[in-house]
Formats: structure tokens, sequence, C-alpha cells
């Protein structure tokens, strides 16, 4: 009985984890990677709500009667794809601020802003 | 059982890879282990039928996302510093939040219920679409044509994206050919 919520409980592990690196942690890029965590686990969590107790990938065939629901398949397929295009972006922020900084450790930057 | 032990497995490891993540300071470890991650999700996903998916992370979310990392570490610095400041107000408000969220799980459908309203509504429609699309595989129907306006927006941002980075990263050798000849000077 437990079990049948034990997906929903590792999302919120999994979401909680990347959203504390994602403020704890001053290294911007691990701070990318903590982001990367929270958005798997929304992927996840979308996901488990479309399956179907015994069914199967919805692609249609004979013999086969009962299919998950396609619907959170193609909302998160476009998620991960938009996820990877806003990470690129991000990237080439980190990449810029290193440029202008020397650094990508937050506490750093602050204080070059600081001592103007 | 629904319950596979595999799915079960996967979500344990998915649960350490990420606490490992929280506790490693070395930036090229927590990269690899953000791919490690990325892959043992497309393996949750074929255990829960959503294969396109599945592959899609695979491809994308392990492949490309861990290379554009891995650059962006040859680009600036491998080093983390240990933080300076301590970590018990974001402790505190991760804690919280997590709680609430769990409560808030309490009263959901379970894992894989065809009774969940999720399953009720548009979902079957869908699965009704072969003699309109013609394709059988459901998730390129939805795809492709109900929600082709879709998919349409998501190719407009991922090109908003890759104008952003071109337009950030622009004139990147032309600076740091200036600040070489700068320090031939000196």
């Amino acid at each position: 009985m437990a079990l049948g919520l034990y997906s929903y409980w590792v999302v919120i592990v999994l979401m909680m984890a990347g959203f504390y690196i994602v403020i704890a942690s001053s290294n911007l890029i691990k701070k990318i990677a903590g982001l990367n965590i929270f958005q798997g686990s929304v992927f996840i969590f979308y996901i488990s709500l479309g399956k179907v107790e015994d069914g199967t990938a919805p692609i249609l065939a004979s013999g086969y009667e009962s299919y998950s629901n396609p619907l959170p398949h193609v909302l998160i397929l476009t998620a991960i794809v938009v996820g990877v295009a806003t990470t690129a972006l991000a990237v080439a922020l980190v990449a810029r601020i290193h440029d202008a900084y020397g650094t990508i450790e937050e506490d750093d930057i602050h204080g070059q802003d600081e001592s103007l | 059982m629904i319950e596979h032990p595999v799915y079960l497995l996967l979500l344990t490891l998915l649960a350490v890879t990420a606490l490992a993540m929280v506790r490693l300071r070395n930036t090229l470890a927590v990269i690899m282990l953000s791919g490690i991650y990325s892959l043992l999700v497309a393996g949750l996903f074929v255990m829960m039928d959503a294969v396109d998916v599945a592959f899609t992370e695979a491809a994308v979310g392990a492949g490309i996302s861990t290379v554009l990392m891995v650059a962006t570490l040859a680009l600036t610095t491998r080093e983390s510093r240990i933080p300076t400041h301590r970590p018990l107000l974001p402790l505190a408000v991760v804690m919280l939040t997590g709680g609430a969220l769990i409560w808030g799980t309490l009263d959901m459908p379970h894992y894989g219920d065809p009774e969940a309203p999720v399953h009720q509504h548009v979902g079957i429609r869908y699965l009704n679409s072969y003699d309109e699309i013609g394709v059988p595989n459901v998730v390129t129907s939805v795809l492709a044509s109900y929600r082709g306006f879709d998919t349409l927006g998501e190719t407009a941002v991922v090109f908003t994206a890759a104008v952003g980075v071109l337009i950030i990263l622009r004139g990147w050798q032309r600076r740091r050919r200036r600040r070489q000849a700068v320090r031939e000077r000196t």
C-alpha cells in the first residue's frame, strides 16, 4: 500500500536535493547541475502519473488492450528539449561571467561588485 | 504486482545519486553524476512505458547536457571552494518545503491506478486516434498533429536560446587576444 506513493516521495527527495544545491551552493556550475536535478524530478512526476497498471507503451498494435496515457509523454518530450536549450543559455552565461570576473564562485562575484 | 523490483531499485539509485551530488565539491564529479542521473531517469521512463521520452532523455539529457557542461568546465575553472556561510537556513527551507509536499501526496492516486483522474479525459480520445491520423505511435500523432502548435512553439524557444548563446559568446576570441596582448606588454 505504502509503495503506491513511493515514486512521489523519491520525486520530492530529488526535488529538494536540487533545490538545496541551487540555494546553498556557491559554485555556478554546480547550481546548474542542481537545476537539472530539479527538472528531472518534475519529469519523473509527470511520467509516473501517466502509467496505467498492466498497460503498455502507447504504440497501437493488435493484441494489446490497455495503454499508458500518452499526454504526459508528449508534454515531457517538449520539456526535455526546452530544458537543454535553457541549460545551454545558462552555461554560456557562466562562461561569460568567468570571462568578466575571473571566477564562478557567487561569493567572489558579489565581493568584486561590492568593492567597486 | 506493479511495483517491479527494477523500478524500485532505479528510484532508490536516483535518490542516492542526487544526495551524492549535494555532498561533492569536485565540479567534474558533479557533472559526471548528473549524466548518470539522466541515464537512470531514462531507464525509469522505460519502466513507466514512456519509450519515446526515454530515448530523448538518454540522447539529449545524458548526452548533450553533459557535453555542454564539460565544455563550460574547460572554458572556466574546475575548482570549487568550501562555502563560508553555514547551510542552516537553506536546510530549514528545504525540509519545510519537502515536508509540505509529502503531506500533499498522501491523498493522491497510487502509481498505476487506472481510475486516476488523469486517465479519464483527453487521454482516451488520443488512444483512438488511429483512424484520424493513421500513425500507430500515439505520442507521435499527438506531438505532430493534435499539439502541433506546441511543437512549433518549442522550436521557437530552441531558436531563441541558440541566438542568445551566440550573442552572449560573441567577441570571445577578440577579448581573449586583447587580454593576452595587455599581459605581454606588462
